[in-house]
């Protein structure tokens, strides 16, 4: 178009007239870069630079370089605080993605056309839309050991009284699992509109080969799920990364803090009712935001790549 | 005759112009912040700033309560920002952050006034940070072992007056399938309660608070003997099992069924045993047993107390506010079984005629020569503080790791009293 105009009406197009095209996109997404640098980007960097103070939030900020991360290293050596919340993130990280095929099993399950599925699907998908409180809160009470359901039901099998949430052994495995209920609901779900994308076509040529159970769903049905997979699985990892809430409700970090996780021990160290070290609890926090880059860049790839096959 | 007349003026007279700054029309705005979230407390606030209303009708008072979890932390932001004329909050080294931050008035001028300082003298101490006084009292109460008189009875047992009678009566409760001790250490602090008394008490007043400033070492044979006795109450089976999984209002139903028999605890656990259908011939109260005789008796008993923030607007409003609280008719009142239950601060008011707060009023003032400590979260800093609970709660379950646990309260003494 523009190069049907004649050369005497060019020289009067206003600089907008002219850029109109590769300014358009970008005055659309200031608003968006606005708020993300400075409600994400500028955070971080501000942490990083906490990270190297010692400030108990209402004095003079001392700068003491890297002694924070020092402090963090000896906690390691010495299989203190630090040690034990790395631990139990990675254990969150690797057991939280049982809720995929969980997730996954369900769905498959679910995806039939019975009367009063959707009643079903919605009684499934229900922990996911119930508050994280009110998990923590259920599962605390059926891990009582006074009164819980989960003595009562070992009982029946002759199974001694476990005190899941006060024994430091048990404690994150039972956090897990009361986190891995909606987790798996959110799986589900995706799951569910997942298979409503599948391909019968497909489906059919697979049994006229006589696909069939596992072959059928690992070589026919997983491959047409491969986007909803992929999104399960940054929505749980990131999740895992990112616990606190369950903890802080069932356990406080508690039994002598053998359930926490880096996010909880951040919060505990600079802003709970014990916290001064906000230096210190930034340094927590940039080892987790590592931790979490680590994913991010391997999602961010993978999903660059299939932007530019697609 | 003229002469008593004319002295009787000037009397008059001087006697008016000493009252007229004090009856001055107070105006403006007053904030008060409260942490006293919980129904009665907050009633009690609330009906008291009521009555400083009435003699102040032209001042326009604003009272925000705020829960009194949530509080802990808010306090930090509304100190600095959009501060109050007049907030709650802690003696003793719980408001040392903000003292030394300059954030809390110095009202030492307040405690210069015979009113107070004649009748105020007791808690003095713990108001007290740099020599000067940063806020007034209003309540107090005291700790103690509470315990079911009618289990004593049953069992045959007597109040314990020192260690011996204190682990045999344990070791017949035991007997009786039944805990010594409800406890509920899931938030921590009531451990801290109880290695406040056994320290107190095995080492004396001076060397707990030696220990809690840092000023001692946590691996001393000292710290090393308090652990021991603990521990022969923990190796007795004296403490409610999985106490790591309740709060301490959840483990007072134990010792309401009778399955445990007593409880250390605060005054603030009477209200809710009684709420629980305990009578007071049910429930007793009896001052820590003595470990060793060659210490002095020591208490704790926790203060709570208003401050003028640093920046507050109305700083006259709030020093009038602070007078009042303390009087001896308010603090009568406020601290009285039908509102907070507690102890008054004034030596000029009277304690309520109840049965726990007599008997705490006595011994916290004639049998606690050792001194009053406030609370172990309260005397210690609160690093310490926390690390510290976390490593009694964690002895409680596993006393065979005593020298790791140790070794790591000492790392952190190093680290944390620089």
């Amino acid at each position: 178009m523009s190069h049907a105009a004649s050369p005497s009406a060019t020289g009067q197009r206003s600089f907008w007239q002219r850029n109109q095209q590769t300014l358009a996109p970008w005055l659309f997404l200031a608003p968006g870069i606005l708020f993300f640098a400075f409600y994400v980007i500028f955070p971080v960097v501000q942490s990083f630079n906490l990270s190297v103070y010692d400030w108990d939030g209402l004095g003079e900020a001392r700068y003491v370089g890297l002694r924070n991360y020092e402090d963090l290293y000896w906690e390691w050596v010495d299989r203190d605080a630090f040690y034990v919340s790395l631990k139990n993130n990675l254990i969150w990280l690797v057991l939280y993605l049982a809720a995929i095929p969980a997730g996954l099993f369900i769905a498959l399950f679910l995806n039939q056309t019975v009367a009063g599925i959707r009643l079903y699907k919605s009684l499934f998908f229900f922990p996911f839309v119930i508050s994280q409180v009110v998990v923590g809160l259920v599962f605390t009470w059926f891990y009582d050991p006074a009164f819980g359901l989960l003595n009562v039901v070992l009982g029946w099998f002759g199974m001694g009284p476990v005190n899941m949430l006060g024994d430091e052994n048990l404690v994150t495995y039972g956090v897990i699992l009361a986190g891995l209920w909606p987790q798996t609901a959110y799986c589900m779900i995706l799951y569910l509109t997942g298979l409503n994308a599948v391909d019968p076509e497909q489906i059919e040529a697979g049994r006229l080969d006589g696909a069939k159970g596992w072959r059928m769903l690992w070589h026919v049905v997983l491959p047409q799920l491969r986007p909803a997979t992929f999104i399960a699985f940054v929505v749980t990892i990131i999740g895992a990364l990112r616990s606190f809430d369950l903890i802080s409700i069932m356990t406080g970090g508690g039994p002598f803090g053998s359930s926490r996780v880096l996010a909880y021990y951040m919060f505990e160290v600079a802003l709970s009712e014990y916290g001064f070290r906000m230096g210190y609890g930034a340094a927590i926090a940039v080892v987790l935001f590592l931790i979490m880059m680590i994913f991010i860049v391997f999602f961010l790839r993978s999903m660059y790549r299939d932007e530019k096959r697609g | 005759m003229r002469f008593t007349t004319k002295a009787m003026i000037v009397a008059l007279t001087s006697t008016t112009l000493l009252a007229g700054p004090v009856s001055a029309e107070l105006t403006g705005d007053l904030r008060i912040f409260l942490d006293t979230s919980n129904p009665a407390p907050r009633a009690t606030m609330e009906a008291m700033i009521g009555r400083f209303q009435e003699q102040h009708p032209g001042l326009n008072i604003e009272t925000t309560v705020i829960d009194r979890e949530a509080y802990k932390t808010q306090i930090r932001n509304f100190l600095t920002a959009n501060t109050p004329d007049v907030a709650t909050w802690y003696a003793a080294n719980r408001m040392r952050p903000y003292v030394e931050a300059g954030l809390f008035e110095d009202v030492s001028d307040l405690w210069a006034e015979p009113a107070i300082a004649d009748n105020l003298a007791s808690t003095k101490g713990a108001l007290t940070i740099d020599g000067k006084q940063w806020g007034v009292p209003y309540t107090y109460y005291q700790w103690g072992v509470y315990y079911r008189a009618d289990i004593y009875n049953e069992l045959g047992l007597s109040e314990p007056a020192n260690w011996d009678e204190e682990k045999a009566n344990c070791a017949k409760i035991v007997a009786s399938g039944r805990a010594c001790y409800a406890i509920g250490t899931k938030f921590l602090w009531t451990a801290g309660g109880w290695f406040d008394y056994l320290n107190m008490r095995t080492n004396g007043f001076d060397y707990h608070m030696q220990l809690l400033q840092g000023k001692a070492s946590w691996e001393s044979d000292e710290t090393r003997a308090t652990f021991a006795n603990w521990r022969e109450l923990i190796d007795m089976g004296g403490f409610l099992e999985n106490h790591q999984s309740y709060s301490w209002q959840e483990a007072l139903p134990f010792m309401v069924n009778g399955e445990a028999a007593a409880y250390l605890m605060g005054n603030f656990a009477v209200a809710p045993l009684r709420e629980a259908g305990l009578t007071d011939d049910q429930l007793d109260f009896y001052q820590f047993p003595m470990i060793n005789p060659d210490v002095a008796m020591a208490e704790d008993a926790p203060t709570d107390t208003f401050h003028i923030p640093a920046n507050a607007a109305n700083k006259e409003a709030a020093r009038e506010f602070l007078r009042f609280v303390v009087s001896a008719e308010e603090q009568t009142e406020i601290n009285n079984g039908k509102n907070l239950g507690q102890l008054p601060v004034n030596a000029q008011s009277s304690v309520d005629d109840d049965k726990f707060l007599n008997q705490g009023f006595a011994m916290l003032s004639s049998n606690s020569p050792g001194g009053v400590a406030q609370f172990f979260d309260r005397d210690a800093p609160a690093e310490m503080a926390k690390v510290a609970m976390e490593g009694f709660q964690e002895f409680m379950l596993k006393p065979d790791e005593l020298d790791r646990i140790l070794a790591k309260l000492e790392r952190a003494r190093g680290r944390i009293y620089q």
